[in-house]
């Protein structure tokens, strides 16, 4: 998969921006919609308000400094350009801070929108590998951020609290009903080690 | 008046790296009358920009699990995580208003015999504090005013965006994060970027640390453009995280330092309120722990041996 290997390599961050290849124009006279539906149901309901102002690509502390361009992104979902958006990799720039959505005139709520198309590209095996590590410690701790070292029950021990909190560190049974939840939807399969295509 | 009683959601960041804001939390919310209930069981949130980036209605339905566990004991939840604020409290929302999600998370979550029933309200640390103990009781117990020092603020994103939703701040121009922390005595200094991301969230410092790292080292700079500060504070201890333990790997990646001690907001209240920093643990901060250093405590205007 191009993506993992784009990241994993150690140039994740893409530094040109334009390139001299003679571009093609995109000639769409009745754009296949699937892709935009899709969003819509999976948490971007409003991508079809967007009047491609750039109010958020202006307000974006990502795009700032990355090759991440919320407005482009919208647009080419909007024209069914689905494998472009799905597998891009800085679909994974967006820190989710909602300026955009707090700026947006038109309610489009990028955020969501790009939540929704991250949605689409991990369905569709587009994950990146430290994602997929972070997804799999919820389901062995239940934590992201597991109490996984001697030395962090040290530390709560010095500020005093107790060694471990009454959190899914200390109730393996929390464990398992997240195990369950991730069985029953499917997500288990979604983040689970894959051998390399 | 009953006590109020608020379930404590910790979430992973406060109990597993910066526990120092747990127990500050439990002593600033016992100052001030409020209980702080276990959550037992309660897991990660989970992470809304991950999870929620990943898969919609399984970080819905494990949110939902979390909230099942106050919902069975009547009581409504409080947590000082921006993230966790932001999982428990927009997936309590959408479930309460999107019948097809709600619909889905249950017949998830009856796999372990629980059911979303929407009978509780989510409150951040910060809306606990403003709405429940109030600005004037909270200026009653400090007795050790930061007169004289010179605090920024980092308010972070999610406890007031989307600001539609979460209508309770102005977050082009916010003020509840900053009266509160007034209240400590410290002298709020503005700067341009004040209100910019730090740059963890939305698993971003996952997929590219640097790329994270630039946001908040554009804070910083942004800062020292405006005269700088003593302390930064922040309501948040994944902001906490990529303010404190981010100047180590600033340092690292970009060969710049930084020292800005970063302190939560129940941290710099508990100091306030007269506490030690050793009664909950302020030197536990991981950047101190990994350069081996202590908080600048003169310009905190704190005395060492003091205790
Ligand atoms: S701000 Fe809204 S309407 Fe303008 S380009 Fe962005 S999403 Fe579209
Ligand atoms: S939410 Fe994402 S797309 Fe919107 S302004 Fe923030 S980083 Fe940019």
């Amino acid at each position: 998969m191009d993506l993992r290997l784009k990241i994993n390599g150690s140039s994740s961050r893409c530094v040109i921006l334009t390139s001299v290849d003679e571009k093609p124009a995109i000639e769409i006279d009745v754009p296949d919609d699937s892709f935009v539906q899709l969003i819509k149901k999976t948490g971007g309901p409003n991508i079809q308000n967007c009047f491609q102002c750039g109010t958020c690509s202006g307000s974006c502390p990502a795009g700032a400094r990355t090759n991440y361009l919320v407005r482009g992104i919208i647009r080419k979902a909007l024209l069914g350009l689905k494998q472009q958006c799905i597998s891009a990799t800085e679909l994974w720039y967006c820190t989710t801070c909602y300026t955009c959505t707090d700026r947006c005139p038109q309610d489009v709520k990028p955020t969501d929108v790009i939540k929704a198309i991250r949605n689409v590209a991990v369905a569709e095996g587009y994950m990146l590998v430290p994602h997929q590590k972070t997804a799999q410690k919820v389901l062995e701790a239940g934590h992201a951020v597991p109490l996984d070292k001697e030395s962090w029950q040290d530390l709560r021990e010095k500020v005093g609290v107790e060694r471990v909190p009454p959190n899914a560190s200390r109730y393996a049974e929390a464990i398992e009903e997240i195990k369950k939840i991730a069985k029953k939807t499917g997500f288990d399969k979604l983040v689970e080690d894959k051998a390399e295509k | 008046m009953a006590k109020k009683s608020f379930y404590h959601f910790l979430g992973c960041i406060i109990p597993h790296r910066y526990p120092s804001v747990e127990k500050a939390a439990k002593l600033v919310f016992n100052d001030l009358g409020i209980s702080l209930l276990d959550m037992d069981g309660a897991t990660c949130c989970p992470a809304p920009g991950v999870f929620g980036s990943f898969d919609r209605v399984t970080w819905a339905t494990i949110a939902a699990r979390n909230l099942t566990i106050a919902e069975a004991g009547g009581h409504p939840i409080t947590t000082g995580c921006n993230g966790c604020f932001a999982s428990l409290w927009d997936a309590n929302h959408e479930l309460k208003h999107d019948d097809e999600l709600r619909d889905k998370v249950n017949e998830n979550l009856a796999e372990i015999d629980r059911e979303f029933k929407g009978t509780i309200e989510v409150w951040h640390y910060v809306d606990a504090l403003y709405q429940i103990a109030g600005l004037e009781k909270i200026r009653e117990k400090v007795t050790r005013p930061f007169t004289g020092v010179r605090m920024a603020l980092h308010p972070g994103c999610h406890w007031m965006r989307p600001k539609i939703l979460k209508q309770k701040d102005d977050s082009e121009r916010p003020h509840i994060f900053r009266e509160l922390c007034e209240t400590s005595g410290a002298e709020y200094v503005p700067y341009k970027d004040e209100l910019i991301c730090c740059g963890a969230g939305g698993a971003v410092r996952t997929a590219d640390v640097k790329i994270a790292l630039e946001f908040t080292k554009q804070k910083f700079d942004s800062l020292i453009a405006a005269g700088g500060a003593d302390m930064i504070v922040t309501p948040c201890p994944f902001c906490e995280l990529q303010l404190d333990a981010g100047q180590v790997e600033i340092q690292k990646y970009f060969e710049q330092e930084y020292k800005f001690d970063i302190l939560h907001v129940v941290e710099l209240l508990a100091l306030a309120f007269g506490h030690e920093p050793d009664e909950f643990g302020l030197a536990t901060h991981l950047q101190y722990m990994q350069r081996k250093s202590e908080p600048a405590w003169e310009n905190l205007g704190i005395k060492v041996g003091e205790h």
